[in-house]
């Protein structure tokens, strides 16, 4: 561990810890050994602070920050869980459950899917917003691998990864709200993107079954992240 | 002990849940020693009781027959217990709730038939615009997630509730499970 520039000295869970100048709340927390649950967040892309499922209570701040792009200040009093925090945490998950068409049974991730896990990780029985069953397409052109717009939580990995590790950039956000969609290219038919590379990494990366190969049936979605972390440490962590 | 009296509901749904619950085997014994099955699929009891303590019900509400059944077995019923996937979260079944009801009439009595093509107006119940999770048209006591919920989950459920304590959900099931 570098020790570059100066230790804050801060409090997270009533527990006394240090942290790096630049390093984030997650970041410190998980070190050492404090469990913050997280969905958009993944070693080894850039932050990005959207799922709002880290947001921890900070004292003396009037609102919830996000752990995962928060970074540590010198005395700060960090709460990571509390029945508050659990709560809210807990109808996030609905909300995204409920935005579009999850289905779990017939799901191409079921069993290997990071929402599905935190949904029971969190005593989710069930949803208590209506769901919206909105009308969202699937998009079939390219040769191996398929976008499921229906089980896509907006967590922008393939956009991140596409972009850092890749550096194609083949992926983005277009749209606000309910009709933000991840688009490739200039909202083209993924199989006619000239950028893509087909190395699969937003694949990969994918908490869910919105991207996955084709020909994999339902529960047949096992993603393979290991090669993150490597290519990461190639790159000597830039990004 | 006086024996609870125990019914199971199938609303819209493929019936597997009641499969998981008959794969409880021979542990159905245990079961009928606490608790009457006094209307079912599985018996030949046309008639719900006027009282049940406790009813499984599987499938989500998707049709006129299943909200008047719903509501039916909510006024005569202690504990309703939502009972799979379908009627925790519409499932498979709310995939309809994509298009709009006359296109997926159409989609289904004349678009893929070759005689006699044409949307039944008898027999049948009319289909609700939308497919909808039970807990949105009645109160729900006990949520059981699972495509369907294992024969496990089902028996440690039932035990628990013929029993008289409510289950602790957490880590016995899931979405999709």
């Amino acid at each position: 561990m570098l020790a570059s520039g100066q230790i804050k000295t801060l409090k997270i869970d009533g527990r006394d810890v240090s942290a790096h100048e630049n390093q984030t709340i997650l970041e410190v927390a998980r070190e050492n050994g404090i469990k913050i649950p997280t969905l958009c967040f993944l070693e080894g892309l850039s932050v990005r602070g959207s799922c709002r499922l880290c947001l921890v209570a900070i004292k003396g701040s009037p609102r919830l920050e996000p752990a995962c792009t928060t970074r540590c200040r010198e005395g700060m009093e960090v709460e990571t869980d509390n029945p508050e925090l659990h709560q809210f945490r807990k109808r996030i998950l609905e909300l995204i459950f409920a935005e579009r068409n999850h289905v779990c049974s017939v799901c191409v991730s079921n069993g290997h899917c990071e929402l599905q896990a935190l949904g029971a990780e969190f005593g989710l029985t069930h949803v208590e917003v209506a769901y919206q069953f909105p009308n969202m397409p699937l998009d079939l052109s390219h040769d191996r691998f398929v976008v499921d717009h229906n089980r896509c939580i907006l967590c922008a990995r393939c956009i991140r990864v596409c972009d850092e590790i890749e550096g194609a950039h083949t992926w983005d956000m277009m749209g606000r709200g309910k009709d933000a969609r991840i688009i490739s290219d200039m909202n083209e038919p993924w199989g006619e993107s000239e950028s893509c590379t087909s190395c699969g990494k937003c694949v990969q990366v994918c908490p869910t079954g919105a991207l996955f190969e084709k020909g994999k049936s339902v529960a047949e979605m096992a993603k393979q992240r290991q090669f993150l972390p490597y290519l990461t440490i190639m790159r000597g962590g830039k990004r | 002990m006086k024996k609870k009296k125990l019914a199971t509901v199938w609303l819209d749904g493929c019936s597997g849940c009641h499969m998981s619950f008959l794969d409880i085997d021979e542990r159905i014994l245990a079961v009928v020693e606490k608790a009457d099955l006094v209307y079912s699929p599985l018996v030949d009891v046309k008639v719900f009781p006027k009282h049940v303590d406790i009813a499984l019900v599987e499938g989500a509400v998707g049709n006129v027959e299943d909200l008047e059944r719903i509501r039916m077995v909510r006024e005569h019923t202690d504990i309703l217990v939502s009972l799979g996937d379908c009627a925790v979260t519409a499932n498979v079944p709310g995939m309809r709730n994509l298009f709009k009801k006359q296109a997926v009439l159409d989609r289904a009595y004349r678009d893929n038939v070759a005689r006699a093509a044409g949307i039944p107006d008898e027999v049948i119940p009319p289909i609700l615009d939308r497919v909808r999770p039970v807990h949105e048209v009645v109160k729900v006591d006990v949520f059981v997630p699972g495509c369907p919920p294992s024969a496990d989950t089902i028996f440690t459920v039932l035990s628990e509730l013929l029993d008289g304590k409510m289950p602790d959900m957490e880590n016995l099931t899931r979405f999709g499970a």
